[in-house]
Formats: C-alpha cells, structure tokens, sequence
C-alpha cells in the first residue's frame, strides 16, 4: 500500500462524508419534497415578469423619443397602448389595487 | 503519485455519474437532500479533479518520465514554464483540463443560482453532471494522462511550435470559452426539462455566456498573434478547420447574445434562443471532435487519437437530446407577440442573427464537406481560403452596415422618417471618409473601400448614441458631461458596453482589411551586403548569427533597417534536436503610429550564409490586436454585476409567495 493510495482513500471518505451531508444532517426529515411553485404562483411569476417587461418598454420608449428615434407622432400611437398594456399588468399582479396607469415619466435612474 | 491521479480521476467519475444519475432522479421524485447531494457531488468533483490536476502538474515540474503523458510531452531541457504547459499540449491532459473547467463553472454556477434559479438549478445539476460523466469516462477509460513506463533517461519533448509564450495562455483561454458554453446549455436544458421557459433560464446564465464568449474571443486573438509571430507564413487566420472550430461557437454565442435581448423585452425567439444555445454548446463539442479525431489536417491537431468517434457520439447524443426537448416544449416557447415592424431594434437584432448563423453554418459546411466527401467518395477535397472570404464578405459587410444602423433604430417600431435623420450625419461623414480614401487610393480594394466605408458609419453611429444619451441625461439630472456619461453607462451597462464591443469589432474589421487587402509582399533571396526595398522600408542583409539554448539552437539572419525605420531586425529559425524539429521565427518591426508592420521570414537559410527573404508590409494590422484590448473593456463593462437585477428577480419570488430559502 503507498502512501499516494492511502492518502487517495482518505480523500474519498471525506468526499463521500461530504456528498452525505445533507442525509448525515436530517436523517430523517419531515418534509424532504422540493419547493415547486405551483400553478398560482407560476402565473404570478408571469405577470410580474409582464408588469416589468411593460414598464421597460414604457421607459425605453420615452428615451428612444428623447434621443430622436421615434417621431412625435410615432410616440403618440405607441405610449397609449404600452400604458394600458402596463396598466393592465398592474392590475392583474394586485388584484385588489385599484391602478391608474399613469405617464410614466422617465427619472435620470432611467437613463 | 500516478495512483492518486488515476484515483482522483476514477472519483470524478464516479460523482459526476451521481450528479447525473442521483441528480435526474431527485428533481424527477423531488427529493430535497437527494438533489443537494447532487449539486454538492458537482461540487466535489470539482475538488477530485483539482486534486488530479495537482499530481499532473507536480509530475511534469518535477520531470517524473515513469509518467508516460510526461515523457511524451516535455524533455528534460524544456523551460519551466513550458513543461508546466504541457498540461494541456497533449490529449489527456486538455481532456484534464476540460474536465477540471468544467466542473469548476458548474460547482460555481450551482452554487451561485441555487437560490434565485431553484427550479432550473435541480435539473442543470444533471445536465452537467452528464457532460463532466462524458469527459471523465474518457479520461478514465480512453486517454489517461496517468500511465506508468520505467521511466526514459529523457522525454520526446514539445512540439517546436507550442513553445511559444502565447501557449502559455491561448489554450486555457479557450478553453474557458469552449466549456463555458456548457453553463448555458445545462441551464437551458433545466428550463426545459423543469417547465420553467420564462427568462429566468436566461438571467441566470446571460453572464455565463458573456464570460465564455469573452474567454473565446480573446482566446481566438491570442491563437492569432500566435500563428502570426510562429508559425511564420505572414498571416494571423488561416480559415484552418481548427481555427474554424473556435470561430463557429463565438458566431453562435454572438447571435444568442443579441437574440436574448429580443426575448427579453419582447418575450419573442423562445424557440430559435434555445437552439442557439445548443447550436452554441454542439459546435464547442463539435470542434473538439475536429481537433482530436485526426479527421483533418491542421497545423493545430497537435493531439489526436481514438477518441474522434467518442466525441462524435456524444454530439449526436446532445443534438438528439437537446432537439427533442425542445420539440416537447414548443407549446411553452411559442411567442405570444409578434414583429411590429420590419424597421425596429428587434427587427435588427432578427437580421443580424440570421447573418450570423449563416455565417456560422457556412463556415461549419466548408469544415465538413471535405470530410464527408472523403467518407462518402472516397476522394479528398479542400475548401480553401477563397469560398470562406466570399462568404465573410457576403455576410460581414451586411453585418458591419447592421451595427451602424441597429443602434439608431428605436424598439417596437421606427419611421422611415425616423430613421433617415437619425443616420443622415454618421452616413455623411461615412461616405465622405470613402470619398477621402478613394482619393487617396483605396479603391484598389473595392470590398476593402465598402469596409472602411461601412467601419466609418458604424464609428459615427456609436459616437452619436453617446453622445445623443449623456445629452438627455443632462437635460433631465443637469450633471456635468463626464459625469452624466459615466453614469449613462454605469446605468445601462449591457447597452454601452455592447457599443464599445461592436467598436472593437470595427478595429478588428479595419485591421484585417488594411493587413490583408492593401499589403504588399516581396520575395528575394539575398547574400550577406545586399538588400531590398519595399512601401519605403529599406533592409540591408547584415550575415547570419547563431547561438545556443537549454533545448535549442537558434540561427538569426540580421537585417539592418533604412527608409522609414531604423535599427536591426531579426528573423530565422530554431532547431530543436530532441523533438528533432525547426521552427520559424520572423522579424517584426512595428510602426506604432500607422498601426503597421514590417514582417520580416527567412524562408531559406542556405548553407553559402544567402537567405530566402518573404517581406511583408501589413498596414493596420495591429488594430486585430488593439480590438482585443478594447473588446475585453466592452465586455466587462458589460459582465459587471447589476445588484438591481438580482433584487428584480428577488421581487419577483417574493411578490408570488415562492419561497427561495
């Protein structure tokens, strides 16, 4: 037996002690099932993802106009329905909030 | 020592088969302590293969010939810094070092995501676990770097052309890229295979990405100033298969790394993202095939061996794999918005992808034809260098004109109107800079003038969204210019940072059209006293010196400089005995102000002291090496850790009651 082979064993009985550590921790747990969010928690996690995705696109919008790549006019169709579209996303994330989707005006954080 | 490498290896195996195995199994049952067992057999395979990567390392310092990998590797009179090199100058021990990175990004990644990515995380823990049981398998089984002899006196020594300082580092670099790649691919396929294909999957590994794009850009650069300063044919890229199969990943990443951002905002290209990943991660897979198989020839196959079919395998295997996951999820993926217009910032994003794979998928055509030629008929073929620079051409210039526009077209939907006052000054001052380097004889080249041309507008376009940016900041903070710019940036770091890569890539692009399209070459063969003119460089042929090393001896011819450069330059060539090989080594005189050099190859040293000269004058062509330098200040610009994202992605959970702890 060499010495490489001796330290190769302690080496494993450490790493296997090491992988076995959450069994050696909770030999027997009450609740060992992974966290899964479930269908209601999905959908919010939907909707916040929409929530911010429309406020992003409200935000770059106003700095695409303020930059000179969107005209007025074309600025005036898109924020109306980027507004409702993140209005709407507001209201369904809080239910019980009444939201008014308000110009969302763009602060130096922004940009 | 052998023994606790070969141990070592034989315990990576073995936990990387229990990530997979262990690891698919908990996030299928949902077992807690099985899965985290999972993720902490990830991590201690990392620890395992350190630990035989240390023995590998100790064995080469310490010139152990019992160890077979050593001896073939390194010889006794190989500078320390090369013979450590060694480690990934030969098969088993890239397939080491694979391994070793590998598992470091994925403990690393694991660890780092655990909590935000949970879901994800359960499942790209076997994932990973499946591609370090691929690599370990083949160290264990097929390619060891621990096989014992009795030991030679002396070892055969390393390949003349690796003994150059840039292989101290261009292999590792790429390696970073190539297996980095792997961190993306697991965490797109736990979306997969968990059901989670919101951007989650995304967030967590955009930086992942970003990180292994940079290392195989950077890592591509360095291989070519390599190949430029040793291998000594005057050229950076040759459009060699091995080269290629760097270049094809980093096309694919490129195009995911734009299209990402189309998800991102506009939750569109769930599907075509997926398969750049996996386009991304086959082809770094694929290029290892390319260069250990022995399937082609290349100057940088320097290992090859049976293990061509193992990698060929697994590469269908994870296209298989990968294609089927998506074909089972595709009603998840599929898009709920659509294009608003064809002239928008996604648009853009759409054209520039589709360049890019065709690009990539061009490239990857001319790779494979010959080889599947030769299987199928019997006959060798090559592409060569015309079909790849038609190619880069066809899709490049599109590409470069696409990075001037894209930045100044708005999201969702821009006017023609728009747009035309928005590129009106950088396309004036664009096509004035062609006027002016007509004039002054650029037309010699007309893709080369449709290039400058085009770098031109892409410059202008860059300096105008700074400048457009820090001026609405100010209207609105009312910050001094500096500080409104560093905060522009700081604020929008992916943007920025993106506008300072794209003007590396214009440096890159002027680089290789001035080296390559307006260069000028002369061949002659002089005797000492005589000497030759070129583009106002005179060199005078001195005679020829020669001197010895621990591992070689080297003979310079001296040449004395005149015209626009002074001093004395010195090209020749090595002669290692124990590897019983001869290496170039040029003579390059940079001019640091035109960006260009004088390259000097003593193609023919004759026995009568008259040398065969190949002189070249590569104008610009120091600009491929400065991009690299202004690639990496973009990139990490861009890599920057955004605390605000972390705590949008924190929100998130908290708002929907998902716990995280």
């Amino acid at each position: 037996v060499t010495a490489a082979l001796v330290l190769a064993a302690l080496f494993t009985v450490a790493v296997v002690l090491f992988v076995a550590l959450p069994f050696l921790r909770e030999p027997s747990p009450t609740d060992d099932r992974l966290d899964q969010p479930g269908t209601l928690e999905r959908r919010q996690l939907a909707l916040a993802e929409e929530r911010d995705r429309a406020l992003a696109a409200l935000k770059e919008l106003e700095f695409d106009h303020r930059t000179g790549k969107i005209s007025d006019d074309d600025y005036r169709a898109l924020v109306g329905p980027l507004r409702r579209r993140a209005g709407d996303a507001l209201r369904a994330l809080e239910p019980r909030t009444t939201v008014s989707p308000e110009p969302v005006s763009v602060s130096t954080d922004d940009l | 020592m052998a023994d606790l490498g070969r141990a070592a290896l034989v315990l990576s195996l073995g936990l990387a088969l229990y990530a997979l195995i262990g690891g698919a199994w908990a996030a299928h049952t949902r077992r807690r302590r099985f899965a985290l067992s999972a993720q902490r057999a990830l991590v201690a395979a990392f620890g395992s293969t350190l630990v035989a990567s240390a023995v590998l390392l100790a064995a080469l310092a310490r010139h152990d010939f019992s160890n077979q990998y050593v001896a073939d590797h390194t010889s006794r009179g190989l500078p320390l810094g090369y013979t450590l090199s060694a480690f990934w100058g030969g098969q088993a021990g890239s397939l080491l070092l694979w391994l070793l990175v590998l598992t470091g990004y994925g403990a690393a990644a694991v660890l780092l995501h655990r909590k935000a990515a949970k879901d994800i995380v359960v499942w790209a823990v076997p994932v990973l676990g499946g591609v370090a049981s691929f690599f370990a398998l083949l160290l264990v089984f097929v390619s060891s770097p621990f096989v014992t002899q009795a030991a030679p006196s002396d070892g055969a020594g390393m390949t003349a052309s690796l003994q150059n300082p840039y292989m101290l580092a261009h292999p590792p670099m790429l390696y970073l890229g190539y297996v980095g790649l792997t961190v993306p691919f697991a965490f797109a396929m736990g979306a997969l295979l968990s059901g989670r294909t919101d951007e989650r999957w995304i967030v967590a590994t955009r930086r992942w990405t970003l990180a292994a794009w940079t290392f195989l850009g950077v890592g591509q650069l360095l291989g070519s100033h390599w190949a430029y300063v040793e291998v000594g044919w005057g050229g950076y890229y040759a459009w060699d298969p091995v080269e290629n199969a760097a270049l094809m990943p980093w096309l694919a990443a490129t195009a995911f790394l734009h299209s990402v951002m189309v998800q991102e905002k506009k939750n569109m290209l769930k599907v075509w993202n997926m398969l750049l990943v996996i386009l991304a991660f086959s082809l770094s897979i694929f290029g290892t095939f390319l260069t250990r198989s022995g399937v082609v020839n290349s100057i940088h196959a320097f290992a090859q061996g049976p293990i061509g079919a193992w990698f060929l395998g697994f590469v269908v295997v994870v296209v298989a794999f990968s294609t089927l996951m998506v074909i089972r999820r595709l009603p998840d993926l599929r898009a709920r918005t659509r294009l608003e217009s064809a002239i928008s910032r996604e648009a853009t994003f759409l054209y520039n992808n589709l360049l890019l794979v065709a690009l990539c998928l061009t490239i990857l055509w001319g790779v494979t034809f010959p080889i599947l030629s030769e299987a199928v008929r019997g006959e060798a073929f090559t592409i060569g260098k015309p079909y790849y620079d038609f190619f880069l051409r066809a899709f490049g210039l599109p590409l470069l004109l696409l990075m001037a526009i894209g930045p100044l077209v708005a999201w969702r939907r821009s006017s023609l109107r728009a747009l035309g006052r928005m590129v009106l000054w950088p396309a004036a001052l664009a096509l004035t800079t062609g006027l002016v380097l007509l004039g002054f004889g650029a037309g010699s080249s007309t893709p080369g003038l449709i290039a400058y041309t085009f770098s031109a507008f892409v410059l202008a376009s860059i300096g105008l969204e700074f400048a457009r940016g820090t001026q609405a900041r100010r209207a609105l903070s009312g910050e001094p210019w500096p500080r409104a710019l560093t905060q522009l940036v700081a604020r929008n770091r992916r943007r920025y940072g993106g506008y300072v890569v794209h003007a590396a890539i214009v440096f890159l692009a002027i680089g290789i059209v001035g080296s390559s399209a307006y260069g000028t070459t002369v061949e002659r063969k002089l005797q000492p006293g005589q000497s030759l003119r070129i583009d106002g460089y005179t060199l005078r042929y001195r005679g020829l010196t020669q001197a010895e090393t621990s591992n070689a001896t080297e003979r310079r011819a001296v040449l004395d400089l005149g015209g626009r450069a002074s001093g004395t330059l010195r090209a020749g060539k090595n002669s290692y005995p124990v590897e019983q090989s001869v290496s170039n080594e040029v003579g390059i005189h940079t001019n640091w102000l035109r960006g260009e050099d004088l390259f000097v190859i003593a193609d023919q040293i004759n026995p009568d002291g008259s040398v065969y000269f190949k002189v070249l004058v590569k104008p610009l062509v120091n600009l491929i090496w400065l991009a690299g330098f202004v690639f990496v200040f973009g990139s990490l610009i861009t890599l920057w850790p955004d605390a605000r994202e972390q705590r949008r992605l924190a929100l998130h959970y908290e708002e929907s009651g998902v716990r995280t702890a």
